[in-house]
Order: structure tokens, then C-alpha cells, then sequence
């Protein structure tokens, strides 16, 4: 484990770019902290959460890694909102796979990991995604132990953090926020070669005490409870439970849950036509199980209801899911909960469901 | 039958403002493209070359106000093949629909000096209401890529691929930050239609609703949220139900709750728009 100075982090940042590698971070923009190209980390800034609310607040520290998750995930840097996948021209099809570029997520958080790698399960277990698979070969992550949580993190009960597990190539804890320092821990060899690039002294063996502590009492902050246990079974036998139409009569249906989740994978296709030549471009975006469209095969919408959107939704990510991937597709991240315009909440939403008649 | 190589379109205006068919004019990287694939025979606004029906695919834009174009509407629909309307006002009646909830000799001798010389209806209404329509294009104005898609589907002969989701979808895969959540601003995307490309919420203001209500829309239910989180008084929730689409069944239908809260509450103005 290392030692680093905020100054060490920012050398890490521009070897990346030095190496030409696409720096991915948090970047304060629009009244909220986002994922964007960055240069470097943004200081002080804090939020403050709640069911359908998200605010932006200053912390008046030194901490680069104060936030908690705003709407941006890295899904989409990896499954991207709009992607070509092939276009025909004069008959004839062409692929629009592009050579991935070599990309670098700094700040991933716990949840943040574990979802990326239920992604990794859902396009690149059974069937691969080229595109994705491709990206996700190119990629650095580079974690953050939670220092904090928000109103809306349950990552503990999940089991997904706040604490990093498996699968990042290196791993931040920032330490004292009002002049903090940061323990670095590799956990594969471009993270060992991240920490050879920027160097810094070995951390003293009594700063794994430093790492726990700060994990530790994020634990202890987080204030939502999730039960999680036998939880696919418990929903799958309530389908006819009478909740179900008490949420539907507070869902708008819009599909914000879906679109801010890091998990949800649904896409759909569609044709970009040539006026002239009539040429096909064949795009992929993100769909929502809350859209019409999402249901529609020959003859109709089979989900018609906000209910059975709202219903295949949640037992999907929270059931069906485990029958398809081995495992949830919730983290605990909670920015349904956030970004939910009228503040619906999954984790109370199942307790109801889950409620004996 | 099947469409001709090169269709004959025609463009006609109702009362509007012209923003609608101005879009087809905005497509200047594809105009001539356009121009290829049909032959755009009648389009006052763009040439003097205004050839007589049949025509194979008309756009109609504007809303229903005259004795005169409910009887100019129904001669173009004999002549057309398709007719497609385009924009807020053929589809929902227009901001002009604001009429419909008061009485339209208030309004003329608000603007006019002399009323008198006006033969005008007592309301607004889309083109829907007086004829067969085959598609209606959202939007006020329509969106230029929006129109194009129509356009070509019926150009040749597939079905145009216009979503009919939330603008929150759209704002989400922009990267837009919600300005409801984030902000508490006053926004009606979770409620409207796609199809902006989330244009308000991109330069950090709340959506107007000008493409109208998606499907499956919770307008209620969105309206008493922002009166009770975000500080949208009932006169305001009205205003914003009777902007672009009033004719829209579901958000008439909540605008006419908001003024029975408010009659009951016995304030000031029942209905109507106090100028």
C-alpha cells in the first residue's frame, strides 16, 4: 500500500493522458457532480439527497472524492446511449465498429465496480457484445472506498460496498478530508504499474487502520436498510399483491429509474435513413422497460399498465435477473431512488410487496 | 396502390405561425435531398410554383379558427392521399386553443380596434376533430429531424419511427442533469412526449410540455407533485396544462380539475387567462 499527496494523484491523471488514454471522472457540471473527460478532480464538493432530490453542496475541505453519485454512470461509456452497429451501403453490409480507445474510470465506486460487473455478465457472458467487450478490454478502474454515504445509499445491505471488492485496478481511500492524503492499493498489474509511474512512499502498516476506519464509518452512516434475502422469491409470489397499484398510482412512467440505473441493459434498435441514397444505419440506444414501445410486438403493447411496467421492472432487477445472470441486478446505489422525478422508493416499495397480506 | 417514385407534397397552413413548415425549410443540409426524393408542388411559403391537387402526401399545419378553412380543410383532404399534420396547433389546437376556456370577443376587443370586421369561431381545434388524419407529427415547432423521418416513411411506404416515450428519456441519454431533481425547477418532461431531443433541459430550464402528452401520461399526478414539492401554484399548473397543446384530452382534463379547485376556493377568475 502507498501513499499518495493530492499532487501525487494529479501526476497519476497526466500520465494517463500522457499516454494518451481518455481520463473519466467526476467533473461538477449543471448543478450536479457527472462523469465526463477530465484533466482534473474537482475539490470540495458534497451533495445532499433524499427520494426525487439531489442538490449540490460545498463542503469546505480539500476532499476530491466528498460526493456521493450523481446521475451519471459508466454504463455509458460502455454501453452508450446511441451506437451505429452496422449501416448498409448499396446493398451491402458494413460494420461501424470503431477501434476502442484506451480509457481510464477514476473514482468508481463499490457499487459502481459490482454493477459493471453484472454488465460484464449480461454482454459479455452467454452472447458478447463486441463493442462492449472491446471497450471493456481497453479499460483502467481506478476505485474509491467510500468515504461517505447519502440519503439513498443501501450498498451494505446488497453487500456490494461500501468497502471495493474484486475487480478494480486500483484502489483509493482518501484519508482526512480537510487535507487529505490517499492509500493506494493495486490489485492487478496496470494498477501496480500506475503506482510505479506516480511512485510515493509505502504506507506505514497502521494506515490499514486509516482504510478500515474510513469504511467503517461509512457503514455506519448509511441509514437505508434493504432485506435482501429470498427477496426473488418473495416477489415472484406477489405479483397479485395489491402494492403494486399503490405504486402505479404514484409511477409517471417515464423511465428515469431505468435510464440513471447502472445495471439496466435494455436497448432498441432503429434505422437512420439516407433521404437520397435510401442508405441504413442500424443505431442501438437505451430502452426503458417503462415505454410502450419496450412491449410492443405484432398486433400491440403487451405491458399496457404503469403497473406492469413498474412491476416487470423491479421483479425483474430484483428476481428475474438471478434467474438469467446468478445474481441481483441492484447495488444498493440508490439513484433510482434520487432521480425518481416524484421520489419513489424501491427499498420501501419491496418492503410493502413483501408485507404478508 | 404504391407510392410514385417521386410523390407530390403539398404544404398548407391553418391558423399558426408558419414555425411548423419553416422546419422543412430548415433542413438546408437535406432540402435538396428532399427535393429529390418528392415533388414539393405546393409550398407558398418556399415557391410560387403552387401546382393543383391530387396530391400524394399533404402536411397541414395550424389549428381550426374560420368557417372558411373548416371548408378549405375538407377540399385538401379530398385531394390528398395522406394527410399529415405537423406541429402543436394541428394536432391540440395551438396556444390560439387558449380561446377554447373563455370568450373569444374578450380577446378580439382586447387586440382589435374593430372586432366587428373579424368572422372568427369560438374556439380552436385540431385537424382531427374536422377530418381523417393519417399521422400527427408532435411538437411546436416540429422538429426538423422528426419531419424528415415522416417525410421519407411515407415517401416510401414504411411506418415512421417516432417514439412515443417521455422527453426524460431523451434528457437521460443526452446527459442532461434533471433540472426537477437537481434544480427543483417546474418540469413537465416526464410527461411529455419525446422528440426535442430534451432541447429546455439542456439549457437548464424545465419543459414547456410543447410536444404534448406522452402515452400512458400522468398528468395529475405530476401536477399535484410540482404544487406540492416545487412550488407551482394553481394558477401556474393551468397556464402550463393550456400552453401549446390544450385540446389534449389528458391535460384537459386536469386543467378543468385545477379550475373546479379553484372556483371552490372561490378565487379570482374561474377559467380564463387574465391577459
Amino acid at each position: 500500500m502507498r501513499r499518495w499527496t493530492p499532487t501525487d494523484l494529479q501526476t497519476l491523471i497526466d500520465s494517463l493522458l500522457a499516454d494518451g488514454i481518455r481520463v473519466l471522472g467526476p467533473r461538477v457540471g449543471d448543478a450536479a457532480i457527472l462523469y465526463d473527460e477530465i484533466d482534473t478532480l474537482p475539490i470540495g464538493c458534497g451533495d445532499e439527497q433524499a427520494p426525487g432530490y439531489y442538490r449540490l453542496t460545498a463542503r469546505h475541505d480539500q476532499s476530491r472524492f466528498g460526493y456521493n453519485l450523481g446521475p451519471s454512470t459508466w454504463k455509458q461509456f460502455l454501453f452508450p446511449p446511441e451506437e451505429a452497429i452496422f449501416r448498409v451501403q448499396d446493398g451491402e453490409f458494413i460494420s461501424c465498429r470503431e477501434q476502442p480507445e484506451k480509457m481510464a474510470f477514476i473514482g468508481v465506486r463499490a457499487c459502481e465496480l459490482a454493477a459493471v460487473s453484472i454488465q460484464d455478465r449480461v454482454f459479455m457472458g452467454d452472447f458478447t457484445d463486441p463493442g462492449y467487450a472491446s471497450r471493456r478490454e481497453n479499460l483502467l478502474l481506478i476505485a474509491v472506498n467510500c468515504s461517505q454515504a447519502s440519503g439513498n445509499c443501501f450498498c451494505a445491505s446488497t453487500g456490494d460496498g461500501p468497502a471495493v471488492g474484486v475487480g478494480a485496478d486500483l484502489i483509493l481511500t482518501e484519508v482526512r478530508p480537510e487535507d487529505p492524503y490517499y492509500l493506494v492499493e493495486a490489485q492487478t498489474e496496470a494498477g501496480q504499474w500506475m503506482i510505479a509511474a506516480v511512485g510515493g512512499p509505502v504506507a506505514a502498516p497502521e494506515e490499514i487502520d486509516a482504510r478500515d476506519e474510513v469504511i467503517a464509518a461509512t457503514r455506519q452512516q448509511m441509514q437505508r436498510e434493504f432485506a435482501t434475502e429470498g427477496i426473488a422469491d418473495a416477489l415472484l409470489s406477489a405479483l397479485d399483491h395489491p402494492h403494486w397499484d399503490v405504486v402505479a398510482e404514484r409511477c409517471l412512467a417515464c423511465g428515469n429509474c431505468t435510464q440513471v440505473c447502472p445495471t439496466c441493459f435494455c436497448s432498441t434498435t432503429r434505422e437512420h435513413v439516407n433521404p437520397v441514397s435510401l442508405d441504413v444505419t442500424h443505431m442501438r440506444g437505451w430502452d426503458s422497460c417503462f415505454t410502450a414501445d419496450h412491449s410492443y410486438l405484432s398486433g400491440g403493447v403487451v405491458r399496457q399498465s404503469v403497473k406492469s411496467r413498474y412491476r416487470q421492472w423491479l421483479t425483474h432487477k430484483l428476481a428475474g435477473w438471478d434467474q438469467q445472470f446468478g445474481l441481483s441486478g441492484c447495488t444498493g446505489c440508490g439513484r433510482c431512488i434520487s432521480w425518481c422525478p416524484v421520489g419513489i422508493d424501491l427499498t420501501e416499495e419491496v418492503a410493502e410487496i413483501r408485507r404478508p397480506l | 396502390m404504391a407510392m410514385p417514385a417521386q410523390p407530390r407534397l403539398a404544404v398548407f397552413k391553418f391558423a399558426s405561425c408558419d414555425g411548423c413548415q419553416l422546419s422543412l425549410l430548415d433542413c438546408e443540409d437535406e432540402l435538396l435531398s428532399i427535393s429529390e426524393r418528392v415533388d414539393i408542388v405546393h409550398f407558398p411559403e418556399a415557391s410560387r410554383r403552387m401546382l393543383k391537387g391530387p396530391y400524394d402526401i399533404a402536411l397541414v399545419e395550424g389549428s381550426i379558427t374560420t368557417a372558411h378553412d373548416r371548408e378549405r380543410l375538407t377540399e385538401i383532404r379530398e385531394q390528398s392521399r395522406f394527410l399529415i399534420c405537423i406541429g402543436a396547433c394541428a394536432t391540440a389546437g395551438g396556444l390560439q386553443a387558449m380561446r377554447n376556456f373563455t370568450d373569444v370577443g374578450d380577446y378580439a376587443r382586447a387586440v382589435y380596434p374593430h372586432p366587428e370586421y373579424l368572422s372568427t369561431l369560438e374556439t380552436s381545434t385540431p385537424i382531427a376533430d374536422h377530418v381523417a388524419v393519417d399521422y400527427e407529427l408532435r411538437g411546436c415547432p416540429v422538429d426538423k429531424y422528426q419531419l424528415l423521418e415522416v417525410v421519407l416513411a411515407f415517401a416510401t411506404g414504411r411506418r415512421p419511427q417516432i417514439a412515443r416515450e417521455s422527453v426524460c428519456m431523451e434528457c437521460k441519454a443526452r446527459g442532461n442533469v434533471c433540472v426537477l431533481v437537481a434544480q427543483g425547477q417546474q418540469c413537465l418532461g416526464p410527461i411529455t412526449q419525446a422528440g426535442c431531443g430534451a432541447l429546455c433541459p439542456a439549457y437548464a430550464r424545465g419543459c414547456y410540455g410543447c410536444f404534448g402528452v406522452k402515452e400512458q401520461a400522468q398528468v395529475g399526478l405530476l401536477i399535484d407533485h410540482l404544487r406540492a414539492r416545487h412550488g407551482m401554484t394553481l394558477d401556474q399548473a393551468r397556464r402550463s396544462l393550456r400552453a401549446y397543446n390544450p385540446a389534449a384530452e389528458p391535460l384537459q382534463i386536469i386543467a378543468l380539475e385545477c379550475d373546479e379547485e379553484g372556483a371552490a376556493a372561490g378565487s379570482a377568475g374561474s377559467g380564463g387567462h387574465d391577459g
